[in-house]
């Protein structure tokens, strides 16, 4: 038998109430994500790719098909499946420390775990001259770094990201980037990534799926065998760009026409 | 490494609450910290000035100037000036208003606090008590007042309850409004890192509301404050309220001022020290901290 998948989303659809009249989000969607593995949801606006996130995440449950983890039905959400906003999510009245401290402090874990727990991934983003600060005292840029020192401290297996750059100023962003993924590549995590940028998903990932717009499903995917550490200036980079773009686009102009 | 340096990480990404140090010269320095103390007292101080050429030296004034108020004054703390019935009682009357004052808060508190939050997080409560509320907010304080002396007699305990109901509705609606507008993404950030169900009542809903209800607190206390002379018009002997009232009837106007002024300096002292206690609290929040 086949590897079973951390995450598996078969045949998923989300259909919403708005004002009475139902919305199609997201319709018959496969997705299934290997241990280990870093995989980039692309796709225009009103694609379903943030929707298809918060399925996995367990906020909300799909009306149609099944997801799962490690072949168990998702039910809600969980430490399993960290969660990283663009809007970061902070609680604004604990400091940096306890903002990490929160996940392990409320599954019960001993104060001496809590705390040495909290230290490492504190230090494992570069935040440790900042974890007496509030929240509100940060940068963009740092309060994303505590968003995923959270998330990480508390076991999750599988990080979900939902455009967690998409706020941050150009230099700030690639040097997150950079960070993440040497983050994931040594601690061996698993990564579902939502964004907008094609840039930043050939960057990130080892796979690539392409979203299309109305109702929101999966269009193609693209396993990305480019060599790490990436160089966005190269030839095969700028290929991938090329036939990404010109994927996303055949969409827009669908869409318009 | 994954942060490439601290340091690096500091430069390029200077926190917003820490300001660089900038060093200036003595003199600027003080004209800056005694600028607003000038500018405070300026205002009072020209008030107090129309008021002494407005009355001083007329004798057919029926407001009395600041120099016998001032004098009214220590003689109620005092005595040793005029020598009636009201020499050296300041202390006595203070007492009795200020154990109302702080005695209706705190009862309001202890009422309004867990039913705002029950009303703000549970809905049928919300929908069987709200409108109650909401149609017996508006009705002045002063307007329960003959209700209030059938219910509870003449003497402090009518006085008790209206400084209660004025300090009551500040507390329960900020308190509602506080653990109904909590941001939505916090629910997901708690339920994703394992907080769920009642836990989160404790870890998320009330500390996101602690600014609301401290600000419900605070204009409580103010309300505490205001509603004291008509809390102690319901025949009690003590009280600044009290004094006021009597003060009035006998034509003593420099006590009726003399007793606004005392509840202006500790309504103001107890404003004070609620916003240190609030600065502690909610040192976290960009808005009070």
């Amino acid at each position: 038998m086949a590897e079973i998948p951390i995450l598996e989303l078969r045949n998923v659809g989300k259909t919403y109430a708005q004002n009475g009249r139902p919305i199609e989000a997201l319709r018959g969607a496969n997705l299934s994500v290997k241990k280990g593995e870093f995989v980039c949801l692309i796709g225009a606006s009103g694609c379903g790719k943030s929707t298809l996130l918060r399925l996995a995440a367990g906020f909300e449950a799909p009306t149609a098909g099944e997801s799962s983890m490690w072949g168990m039905p998702i039910t809600g959400p969980g430490p399993s499946r960290g969660m990283v906003f663009q809007d970061y999510g902070l609680f604004p009245w604990l400091t940096v420390r306890d903002n990490v401290r929160f996940g392990p402090k409320s599954r019960g874990r001993g104060w001496r775990e809590i705390n040495e727990t909290a230290e490492r991934f504190i230090e494992l983003v570069g935040l440790q001259n900042f974890a007496d600060v509030y929240p509100h005292q940060l940068s963009g840029g740092m309060k994303q770094r505590v968003a995923i020192a959270r998330v990480l401290a508390n076991d999750a297996e599988i990080v979900l990201m939902d455009e967690p750059f998409g706020a941050l100023d150009a230099m700030t962003r690639e040097r997150l980037q950079d960070e993440l993924v040497e983050i994931w590549s040594r601690t061996g995590l698993t990564v579902l990534f939502v964004t907008h940028a094609i840039e930043e998903a050939i960057f990130l990932a080892d796979r690539v799926v392409v979203m299309s717009p109305g109702p929101g499903r999966i269009d193609s995917e693209y396993v990305i065998d480019l060599k790490r550490p990436r160089d966005i200036a190269s030839g095969e980079f700028n290929d991938w760009r090329r036939l990404l773009a010109s994927k996303l686009h055949s969409h827009h102009a669908r869409k318009a026409g | 490494m994954l942060a490439p340096s601290t340091e690096n990480t500091a430069a390029q990404e200077r926190p917003a609450a820490m300001p660089l140090p900038v060093r200036r010269s003595f003199g600027e320095g003080t004209w800056s910290r005694l600028r607003p103390v000038l500018l405070a007292m300026a205002f009072p101080l020209l008030l107090l000035a129309l008021w002494h050429f407005a009355t001083a030296g007329r004798p057919a004034s029926l407001i009395p100037p600041p120099h016998d108020v001032w004098l009214e004054l220590q003689d109620l703390a005092f005595g040793g000036i005029n020598d009636d019935a009201y020499s050296r009682t300041l202390h006595i009357h203070l007492l009795a208003s200020m154990s109302r004052v702080y005695g209706g808060f705190a009862l309001a508190l202890i009422v309004a606090l867990p039913l705002g939050m029950l009303i703000g997080r549970v809905p049928l409560i919300r929908q069987s008590v709200d409108p109650t509320i909401q149609i017996l907010r508006p009705i002045p304080v002063t307007a329960w007042l003959p209700l209030s002396m059938i219910i509870f007699g003449l003497g402090p305990r009518s006085a008790f309850f209206l400084v209660f109901l004025g300090a009551f509705f500040p507390v329960l609606v900020n308190t509602i409004f506080g653990v109904r507008s909590v941001e939505p993404r916090l629910f997901e950030a708690a339920s994703m890192l394992g907080c769920t169900g009642s836990a989160q009542f404790f870890r998320v809903v009330l500390p996101a509301a602690l600014p609301s209800i401290f600000t419900g607190m605070r204009l409580g206390l103010g309300f505490a404050w205001v509603v004291i002379v008509v809390g102690e018009m319901t025949g009690v002997q003590t009280g600044l309220g009290a004094i006021i009232m009597e003060a009035r009837q006998l034509s003593r106007t420099e006590i009726v001022i003399a007793g606004m002024i005392v509840i202006g300096a500790f309504g103001f002292l107890s404003d004070q020290l609620v916003m240190l206690i609030g600065r502690r609290w909610l040192a976290w929040s960009p808005t009070h901290g």
